[in-house]
């Protein structure tokens, strides 16, 4: 790699990050599974931090079967994918920051499948959209790996948007956040008129995260992060956030027919689009991407389903996915590691150079063409038995099934068997040599599993299996049991199919290649599309800021005083508010002077042409307002108004040197302007008027003035306001003072620096 | 603006302001006046000053940048705020101190309110000044 030496050219080690997070995840690893025998045995733990209390939020655990099985893959998974790291990332100079990153990602995914409330699930789910955004731009030196990264944090951050609204609603709708009380009450929900917008919303948050037609095209560009990351985060453990939470649904929301299609159609196309797909791939890497897709369509396929069949081959596939296409990304990074490409059509004769590779290679292929004794097998047969008793269409299922599977099975073949069997295609970029052990230890423990349940299959169903099942349909005794032989029936003469169509499409995957390669040009882009949509997007951005932004002061104005005109006004008439005609009885020679100053002074600023008349005559005004307040005893008030003139005077002074005389150009805006005035004016008087007419409410002002001097030692009640009863109000007025005051700051400096640079 | 007797006259004005502002803001809580009012007296001396000797005298003067006084401000104000916290009240509750207090004599106060109001002088002294100078030297 090139960039595994830091400018010093002298190699680093990798400190302790590395060790510390193999080592505690796998420590967690442990912690979970001495749980499983107490899951086993049908109970569930639960763990609850008060957080919000008063909106019904808390930080609550929930450890059943279904949560169980994730965190065991995600924290196992990932302790070896920390060792892998620790090799395969040996050296990197931000090697720190990805052990971070990946650790970060693996706590929130523990957070995410182990959470029991609506809102810190979905706190969780937003910190793995984080924490995959920067492991998928870790190499964010390229153009690529910048735009995967933004496109993985768009696609799944807009889906998440609308998971929360989901959430909310569905919170709202039942009266609580917490899950397991809400799926308590499944018949409840479903009969509810928000049950619709409310599955419709998760499902666009589950959809975009799990890639599923039509936002499958994330994934593949994901691949941009380093070996390690797909292995762990985009194939065994985030993309299958969308997959946990709609399990995690499926006791309280699904047996609608619109779950069952959606979940259904959905699936299946993906499933089938995405291996066929996969097989047009070159890149190893790639096509494995297009087959975790199919994988993501199959599981939720069968989550569409309410049948035992289906749940048992949802749970054993999710298990046994996840067991070998780790260990196939794993072994593609060894490749990649040791070759220097990952290019299917010139890699080859790998196998006597790298015999661990190849036989972990190998296992995982064999599980994942789903041969027998291997666990891939077991699924497969539990997937046509669920499909086989679909409640309706169990054609379209089981068609969908088989020619995903067959097409697995030809990918198989290109990922695992030709690189270290058939002869090279090409000159390799570098010599290979054997992966070293840390690189070695995740594939051939996940390829060893795979075998090993396949061959102990009781094993699996009884820790993990079995209890999966319960929390998805209740009960225990729901989940089908896993075999090797299950004597000769449908199932069996489908997989005997499967196998010979694999075996023939991978024979002549190459013209298969090319054909799809010509459909594929000849058939609009996803990929492409986003592109499209970003662009007109941006130029959407780039018209409605030049039609509301215009820049012209005037208009600015213009549109602030006509809401405001519109908005008092027609709060006015549609209330139709009581009015009093004013009592000028006891009007002083004092006041009268006041008030005429105020009208010849606004009179004076709208007629005059002169700029400096127009400010006098607004100073004129001010004072007078200002006196108005000394008059009715407000000095606080008074003085501040009285320094704001005269300040506002100095600034105006100032920048008069540089505006343009006053009206140039705008003459045929005056009687609008007038008229708007006028307008404004009015509603004004009138919503004064209406003031006048109730009653002042003087319970404020008595508080005020009976506890300012015993609770708060101050006799200037202003000022104790100001800085004691509302100090949070005044905190947040000097914060925008400053904010303010900067940002002026700011746009004065840039138009001189800009003028003086050209 | 060239004149030697507004310059002379500053040199003494702006001093007054300034001592003036200090007045305004320590009175504020029994008296008219306050952090705003104060903040508002010590910039218009040092306004005063920037139009009869420039901007560029005014900041040495002032030795510190305005914007600074204004965030420090804004800071003060905060953890003014904030301290309550450490007495178990909520956010910007004042917190008093009398000191020296007998049973006759009230004892000089010393509040978080007090520190408060400092803070808001700060803001709007450096807030004011930050615009001000700005557009003269900008414009």
């Amino acid at each position: 790699m090139s960039t595994s030496a830091d400018p010093t050219g002298v190699p680093r080690g990798n400190g302790l990050s590395g060790l510390l997070c193999t080592g505690l995840s796998a420590l967690l690893f442990v912690w979970f599974l001495t749980l499983a025998p107490q899951i086993a045995d049908g109970a569930s733990l639960r763990y609850v931090i008060e957080w919000v209390p008063s909106l019904g939020i808390s930080l609550s655990f929930l450890l059943d079967g279904l949560s169980l099985t994730f965190a065991l893959l995600i924290s196992g998974i990932g302790a070896l994918v920390f060792l892998y790291s620790n090799t395969y990332l040996a050296g990197h100079p931000q090697f720190d920051r990805f052990m971070l990153f990946l650790f970060s990602f693996m706590l929130s995914m523990l957070g995410l499948v182990l959470a029991d409330n609506l809102i810190a699930l979905f706190v969780f789910w937003e910190l793995t959209t984080i924490t995959s955004y920067l492991l998928i731009g870790f190499g964010h030196e390229t153009a690529k790996g910048r735009r995967s990264a933004l496109q993985a944090l768009f696609v799944t951050g807009a889906g998440a948007l609308a998971l929360l609204a989901g959430f909310i609603l569905l919170g709202m709708t039942m009266g609580t956040f917490e899950l397991s009380e809400i799926l308590a009450r499944g018949d409840e929900l479903k009969a509810h008129a928000y049950y619709i917008p409310i599955l419709l919303l998760i499902l666009a948050g589950t959809f975009t995260k799990s890639a599923q037609f039509p936002f499958h095209f994330w994934l593949p560009n994901a691949m941009a992060a380093p070996t390690p990351v797909s292995a762990f985060l985009h194939s065994a453990t985030m993309v299958k956030a969308g997959v946990y939470l709609m399990a995690r649904l499926h006791p309280g929301m699904s047996g609608t027919d619109m779950w069952m299609w959606t979940l259904t159609i959905f699936g299946a196309v993906t499933a089938v689009a995405a291996s066929i797909f996969a097989l047009r791939q070159t890149d190893l890497k790639q096509a494995l991407a297009y087959t975790t897709l199919m994988a993501l369509g199959t599981l939720m396929l069968f989550l569409g389903q309410q049948s035992s069949y289906a749940i048992t081959a949802f749970a054993t596939f999710l298990i046994v996915h996840s067991l070998y296409k780790a260990a196939l990304f794993l072994v593609v990074g060894c490749i990649d590691h040791a070759t220097g490409t990952r290019e299917a059509d010139v890699l080859g004769g790998l196998g006597r150079v790298m015999p661990f590779t190849a036989i972990a290679a190998a296992l995982a292929a064999l599980s994942m063409a789903g041969f027998p004794p291997f666990l891939g097998f077991i699924g497969k047969e539990l997937k046509y038995a669920g499909a086989l008793g679909v409640a309706s269409e169990p054609l379209f299922v089981v068609g969908a099934v088989l020619l995903a599977n067959a097409l697995m099975f030809a990918v198989a073949g290109v990922v695992a068997f030709r690189p270290f069997w058939r002869k090279a295609g090409g000159a390799l970029p570098k010599t290979p040599h054997e992966a070293p052990w840390p690189m070695l230890a995740g594939p051939v423990i996940l390829a060893v599993l795979g075998t090993v349940f396949g061959i102990y299959p009781d094993l699996l169903e009884r820790s993990l299996v079995a209890p999966t099942v319960a929390s998805l349909l209740g009960e225990i005794e729901d989940a089908k049991e896993l075999k090797l032989w299950a004597g000769v029936n449908m199932p069996l003469l489908l997989s005997i199919v499967t196998v010979v169509s694999g075996a023939i499409i991978y024979a002549v995957h190459r013209q298969a290649r090319t054909m799809l390669e010509r459909m594929d040009a000849a058939t609009p882009s996803f990929d492409a599309g986003w592109d499209r949509f970003l662009d007109g997007f941006k130029a959407l951005a780039a018209w409605q800021t030049g039609v509301i932004q215009s820049g012209v002061l005037r208009k600015y104005m213009f549109v602030t005083f006509v809401t405001v005109l519109v908005g008092m006004g027609g709060t006015m008439m549609a209330r139709g508010l009581g009015l009093t005609v004013p009592d000028f009885s006891d009007a002083t020679g004092q006041s009268v002077a006041l008030v005429l100053m105020i009208l010849g002074g606004a009179l004076l600023a709208t007629l005059t042409s002169s700029r400096i008349a127009a400010m006098a005559a607004l100073g004129v005004v001010g004072i007078a307002v200002a006196m108005v307040f000394i008059v009715f005893s407000a000095p606080d008030v008074a003085i501040t108004q009285l320094l704001v003139e005269t300040l506002v005077v100095v600034l105006v002074a100032v920048a008069l040197l540089r505006l343009p005389t006053l009206d140039s150009g705008g003459r045929h805006w005056r009687p609008w302007d007038a008229l708007l005035a006028l307008g404004v004016g009015t509603v004004v008087t009138l919503t004064l008027l209406a003031v006048l007419a109730t009653p002042l409410d003087r319970r404020l002002t008595d508080y005020f003035e009976i506890t300012s001097w015993p609770e708060a030692f101050g006799r200037n009640i202003v000022n104790v306001i100001l800085v004691d009863f509302r100090a949070l109000d005044t905190f947040g007025e000097i914060a925008v003072v400053v904010i303010a005051a900067l940002s002026a700051y700011a746009l004065l400096r840039t138009t001189t620096t800009k003028g003086q640079g050209k | 603006m060239n004149s030697v007797i507004l310059r002379a006259g500053t040199r003494y004005l702006t001093g007054l302001l300034l001592i003036f502002s200090v007045y305004m803001l320590l009175r504020g809580h029994n008296e008219p006046g306050g952090g705003f009012i104060g903040g508002l007296i010590g910039s218009t001396g040092f306004v005063l000053f920037a139009v009869a000797c420039g901007t560029a005298d005014a900041r040495r003067a002032l030795r510190v940048d305005p914007q600074s006084i204004a965030m420090v401000g804004l800071g003060l104000a905060l953890l003014s705020g904030l301290f309550a916290a450490f007495f178990g009240d909520d956010l910007f509750t004042g917190q008093w101190l009398f000191l020296g207090a007998t049973e006759t004599e009230k004892g000089l106060p010393i509040s978080t309110v007090l520190a408060f109001d400092i803070g808001v002088y700060l803001v709007v002294f450096g807030s004011v000044l930050t615009l001000v100078f700005a557009m003269e030297e900008e414009i």
